[in-house]
């Protein structure tokens, strides 16, 4: 049996942040996956912190991890709102198809 | 007990947002009376903030929020742009059919989150403010909810932003982890080690903060947004978020991270040379005006990081008096645009401007003027904005980058009077309309007097400015 320490928590938060921005960058679809490509990286960040806060003995990483939570959830109302209002005009959420502004 | 007199400001303008939204609720076609009323309060918010006293140095809540010069200065900077960009834009909300009254309340909200930034002396309170001043920012970028430019606009802000937050948020939770606290004078007292935890957290909110005030080669979104986004909103974009994120990169630099210098100097001079030469060279080819002016905001931006660099007081001031400068250079700028205007439409192209000083001689001196500043050419605002930035750069002996200012400085002025050559030497096209509201002459009229003017009063900004002692 391993004991898992600080170092495993981090390595999560870091693979799962960096499946986030890959999936930004590399998401050639639909504007939805980059939806969820932002939450995973503000979940990585979370994970990040609970596990510094448990491991330094200071409550406010976990104080911090609520307050993102809450900002998450605004975030991601306010980007599926601006995604309908971009649907309604183009009729489509195809990333390589939003090209209008360009130059 | 906490002295709330100090965040009076901040708790009077959150009254008046929730205020203002019942109004617009309760009362129909109430657009006008909370447009003039959210300018009333702004203006009664920036005399909230003189009253405090401005050499004094205090922090609340337990060593979260900080109130002192620096922050009262910058707080009343971006107050008096709110103000202006609200009282400018009536008309061309009006023609768009955007006249809502979200759109003052939008503002309001993003003013308020960059007050709560500027003010910010711990890594939670500053996210909140950034996450308040961007999300109200994301909708406004899609306020022209109608047309598609708008809603990309607001898409591509949206996506952009979301990611460098999520980025600056990881710097975050790093920084909290190696060093123990979110309080930035106690990460800065822990910040003594070298541990390569608390240098990748650096990188990570540098490279957030650059996202945010557009430095190169985190730009890409700022052309986009500039020209997709209704034009009152482009000059809200292009002035008041940056004077609070320049505040952000002052505080974070020279209080928390300011014993990793060796750290970060290296990462802005970068940020600052790459933004000061693509700034000059992409302007080159555009021609819509609002794209030119993002570029030429990234170039601005890459001056005022160069003062940031240069890790003295002295430095500090002249990239605030910079952007003070730009400030006004950039409303100028934004009220000859909104003058643009013929049977109801807009425009926005360079091509719109040929022969303009034959129909329109004040506007196209006027313009021509605010021009010469941005290129900085002697005796405008704009040449001693760059001279006080250069002067500290070459104190500290930083000649390479005091060289490539100097160079990019001469390539930028090429875009700049082009324009003034299209403007007074190419074939005029129809007349514009006249009928600007008085809020527009005014603001025009003021910019232009300040930007010429300026020579002669050069001690009174320096004056002020010189009494914000970070370090």
């Amino acid at each position: 049996m391993i004991d898992i320490g600080l170092g495993h928590y981090l390595t999560l938060g870091a693979m799962i942040f960096t499946i986030g921005v890959a999936g930004i960058f590399l998401n050639r679809k639909n504007v939805i996956v980059i939806l969820m490509s932002i939450e995973l990286i503000l979940l990585a960040v979370n994970i990040n912190l609970v596990s510094f806060s448990i491991f330094i003995n200071d409550l406010t990483g976990q104080i911090f991890t609520l307050f993102i939570l809450t900002v998450a959830a605004a975030e991601a109302a306010i980007g599926l709102a601006i995604i309908v209002v971009y649907y309604r005009n183009s009729s489509t959420v195809d990333v390589e198809k939003i090209d209008s502004l360009k130059g | 007990m906490v002295n709330l007199n100090f965040v009076s400001p901040e708790i009077f303008i959150s009254l008046s947002i929730m205020f203002l939204l019942l109004l617009g609720v309760f009362k129909k076609n109430s657009s006008n009376i909370i447009h003039n009323l959210s300018i009333g309060f702004l203006l009664i918010t920036g005399i909230l903030i003189l009253n405090n006293p401005f050499d004094e140095k205090v922090t609340l809540f337990s060593g979260s929020y900080i109130i002192d010069s620096l922050s009262s200065f910058m707080k009343i900077l971006t107050i008096l742009g709110g103000a202006f960009v609200l009282s400018i834009s009536t008309k061309y909300l009006k023609l768009f059919k955007i006249f809502l009254i979200e759109y003052p309340i939008l503002i309001l909200c993003s003013i308020l989150g960059m007050m709560v930034m500027i003010s910010s002396n711990d890594l939670m309170v500053f996210y909140i403010g950034l996450e308040l001043q961007s999300l109200s920012l994301y909708v406004l970028a899609s306020f022209n909810r109608d047309q598609l430019k708008s809603s990309e606009a607001g898409l591509k802000y949206f996506v952009l932003g979301a990611l460098s937050s999520g980025l600056l948020l990881y710097g975050c939770s790093l920084i909290y982890g190696f060093s123990g606290s979110t309080n930035f004078n106690v990460i800065g007292d822990v910040m003594h080690s070298t541990h390569y935890g608390l240098t990748f957290g650096i990188v990570f909110i540098l490279v957030g903060l650059a996202f945010k005030i557009s430095a190169v080669p985190f730009h890409m979104w700022a052309p986009d947004v500039y020209e997709g986004s209704p034009t009152s909103v482009t000059l809200f974009f292009a002035i008041v978020p940056k004077v609070a994120a320049l505040t952000v990169f002052i505080r974070f630099l020279y209080t928390p991270f300011i014993n990793m210098i060796e750290q970060w100097q290296a990462i802005l001079i970068f940020l600052s040379i790459a933004s000061m030469i693509f700034g000059a060279v992409a302007a080159i080819g555009q021609n819509n005006l609002k794209r030119l002016v993002a570029y030429s905001s990234i170039g601005h931006i890459g001056y005022a990081l160069a003062g940031l660099s240069v890790g003295t007081n002295e430095g500090i001031q002249s990239s605030i008096v910079y952007i003070s400068i730009y400030l006004v250079m950039n409303l100028g700028l934004f009220s000859c645009l909104l003058m643009m205007k013929r049977n109801d439409q807009y425009f926005e192209t360079i091509d719109d401007l040929s022969g303009l000083s034959k129909n329109h001689p004040v506007l196209s001196l006027s313009l021509m003027i605010i021009l010469f500043s941005l290129a900085g050419i002697p005796p405008l605002a704009g040449f001693f904005a760059k001279f006080y930035v250069f002067k500290s750069v070459i104190e500290q002996s930083m000649y390479f980058l005091a060289i490539v200012g100097l160079l990019s400085t001469v390539i930028a002025a090429f875009y700049y009077l082009r324009i003034i050559k299209i403007i007074y030497f190419d074939e005029e096209k129809e007349k514009y309309d006249t009928d600007h509201s008085i809020w527009l002459k005014m603001s025009l009229t003021l910019s232009t007097l300040l930007i010429l003017l300026y020579f002669i009063f050069p001690s009174k900004l320096v004056e002020i400015v010189s009494r914000i002692n970070v370090i």
